[in-house]
């Protein structure tokens, strides 16, 4: 251990203040960059799915359609 | 149909441009009174005086220079892309290589060499040091085409972008670094009357390492582009 | 045939599963490693005699530093290899590296001036290692640029793939110009900070911290590594199948 106590540690022998921007920005930084990376993972994830069930939902709409456009013909039939 | 030689093909596309250019004489003489009004920025925004201009006037026409070129080389692809005659080139039996090659030197012609011309009265309304006009030629002779070769890169890679120009300074301009240290260093070496062949040889070998690499790069970007 | 391991990993869905089972191990070795290395960078490790505690800013700057440059070698290397044999593959591994080069090229840059205010007296000097930094930056922020410029992301990664090849070209003539640039300017009174020789006790924790970062930026190379893969990827039934799966899984 370098430091007597929490005080001279966080003074840095009186370059705390550059020591700690540097690894507070750096920490930050990094923080960001992994919060992004995630988020637009999760982001694609969930367009992909909702593209999925506006898919699912207009193909049973064609469907539904179909159905009753065919009944339709038969009635009128 | 009759098959073009390599140097005609180079010739024809040459002619066309240049042709071109004439027609719509704006796109050459614009980035030329544009480089003209930077320089004259200068003296009024750092004041008159002829130690600090002549000390500050290698930088001050070579950064000029980058910009003028810069603002000249959206025409090199963008009209030729828009009406499709890109697009046929690329298609044409032909090496790419020896189309880009082609392009570029037209516009080197177009703007590279009438920013030769009138740096020397730049020079003078900036006090440049009577030993360093012959540097300042010459560096401008050889670097301006490298300035052109580099730039044909970032124009067909933003060529198929709307919004291009401004990309087009980002992607470019750090790619030019290498040419502005040596030039300048070069005319401020003359200035002190000491030999600056080194740095001449250097912007030299920069040049025809580029002319050999730059089309290849060029034309796979096109490639991408045209996509 | 030397190569006939690696043909599997050109499918983008068992790329997919690979990236997925060694990130989790890599996130856990990036973890161990840099709580291990900052805490021992900051709390063991000995102040230099001459720079005395600002020397603990050399853990985080030389890894950020080397790993700057490491990584725009290894997009260049991507991006070779994508237009060399047409891996795709590639393209997107180079497109998830530039925004963590360019964040580490940011680290650097800020370290070096938080570390230069008290050695040299200003935040900023045209130190040829810095300056160089800071070009690599621009050239990062280029090809990001560029890939967020076109709306068809396989064409991106191609056209940054270039400018990325064309930069790692005029890389080594940047650093060298800058250098020779900066000899030549050296003014008398800002004297060069020279590179302490490095004892033990200051060079192990500054292993582990920099094995730490590079375990790090390889769990984010595979995170955005799979996120560019299903982005290009968003149409084939084996995307869509994982995503109603993993959706399933979250609803019950």
């Amino acid at each position: 251990m370098q430091f007597d106590s929490i005080s001279a540690f966080l003074d840095m022998g009186g370059y705390g203040f550059y020591v700690w921007l540097s690894y507070g920005v750096s920490i930050i930084a990094l923080a960001l960059l992994v919060f992004f990376s995630i988020n637009s993972h999760k982001k694609i994830k969930q367009q992909i799915a909702q593209r999925i069930k506006r898919e699912a939902k207009l193909r049973q709409a064609a469907e539904l359609q179909k159905a009753q456009t065919s009944t339709d013909i038969s009635n009128n039939i | 149909m009759t098959q073009l030689s390599y140097r005609a093909a180079f010739a024809l596309i040459v002619k066309r441009d240049l042709m071109i250019a004439f027609r719509h004489r704006d796109d050459i003489i614009n980035p030329l009174l544009f480089f003209v009004i930077v320089v004259t920025l200068f003296p009024l925004g750092v004041g008159p005086e002829s130690t600090i201009l002549s000390r500050i006037a290698p930088g001050i026409i070579w950064v000029a220079a980058l910009l003028a070129t810069l603002l000249s080389l959206d025409r090199l692809f963008k009209s030729d892309h828009r009406d499709g005659s890109l697009e046929q080139m690329l298609l044409s039996p032909h090496p790419v290589f020896i189309l880009v090659l082609a392009k570029i030197f037209a516009h080197w012609l177009l703007t590279g060499l009438p920013l030769i011309l009138i740096a020397p009265l730049l020079a003078v309304l900036l006090h440049l040091n009577e030993s360093s006009y012959g540097a300042l030629m010459l560096t401008l002779l050889l670097g301006t085409p490298v300035l052109s070769l580099l730039g044909a890169i970032g124009v067909a890679l933003t060529v198929g972008i709307k919004k291009g120009g401004v990309l087009l300074s980002l992607l470019v301009l750090p790619l030019y670094i290498p040419v502005l240290i040596f030039a300048t260093s070069a005319i401020d070496t003359a200035a002190m009357n000491l030999p600056y062949s080194g740095q001449l040889a250097i912007i030299a070998a920069i040049f025809f390492a580029s002319l050999t690499l730059a089309p290849f790069a060029v034309s796979a970007a096109l490639k991408v582009s045209t996509n | 045939m030397m190569w006939k391991w690696l043909h599997p990993y050109a499918n983008p869905e068992v790329s997919y599963h690979f990236a997925g089972k060694i990130l989790p191990w890599c996130a856990r070795f990036a973890f161990a490693f840099l709580t291990i290395g900052i805490t021992w960078a900051l709390l063991f490790a000995p102040a230099d005699y001459q720079q005395g505690d600002t020397f603990r800013i050399f853990y985080l700057h030389v890894p950020a530093a080397m790993l700057s440059m490491g990584i725009y070698l290894g997009m260049a290397i991507a991006a070779l290899s994508s237009l060399v044999w047409q891996l795709k593959l590639a393209d997107a591994s180079a497109a998830a590296m530039a925004p963590i080069g360019a964040t580490f090229t940011f680290i650097a840059l800020l370290t070096g001036a938080a570390w230069g205010k008290p050695m040299w007296g200003t935040w900023w000097i045209w130190d040829a290692r810095l300056t160089s930094e800071l070009i690599l930056l621009f050239l990062y922020l280029g090809v990001m640029a560029l890939h967020n410029a076109f709306e068809d992301k396989t064409l991106a990664g191609k056209a940054a793939g270039i400018l990325a090849l064309v930069g790692v070209i005029n890389l080594p003539i940047i650093k060298y110009s800058v250098e020779w640039w900066n000899t030549l300017h050296q003014g008398a009174t800002v004297s060069k900070l020279g590179q302490p020789s490095m004892t033990a006790d200051m060079f192990w924790p500054f292993l582990v911290c920099f094995i730490g970062f590079a375990f790090l930026v390889t769990t984010l190379i595979c995170l955005r590594f799979r996120t560019e893969i299903l982005n290009r990827n968003s149409m084939r039934p084996w995307v869509r199948e994982l995503v109603t799966t993993e959706e399933q899984t979250h609803a019950v």
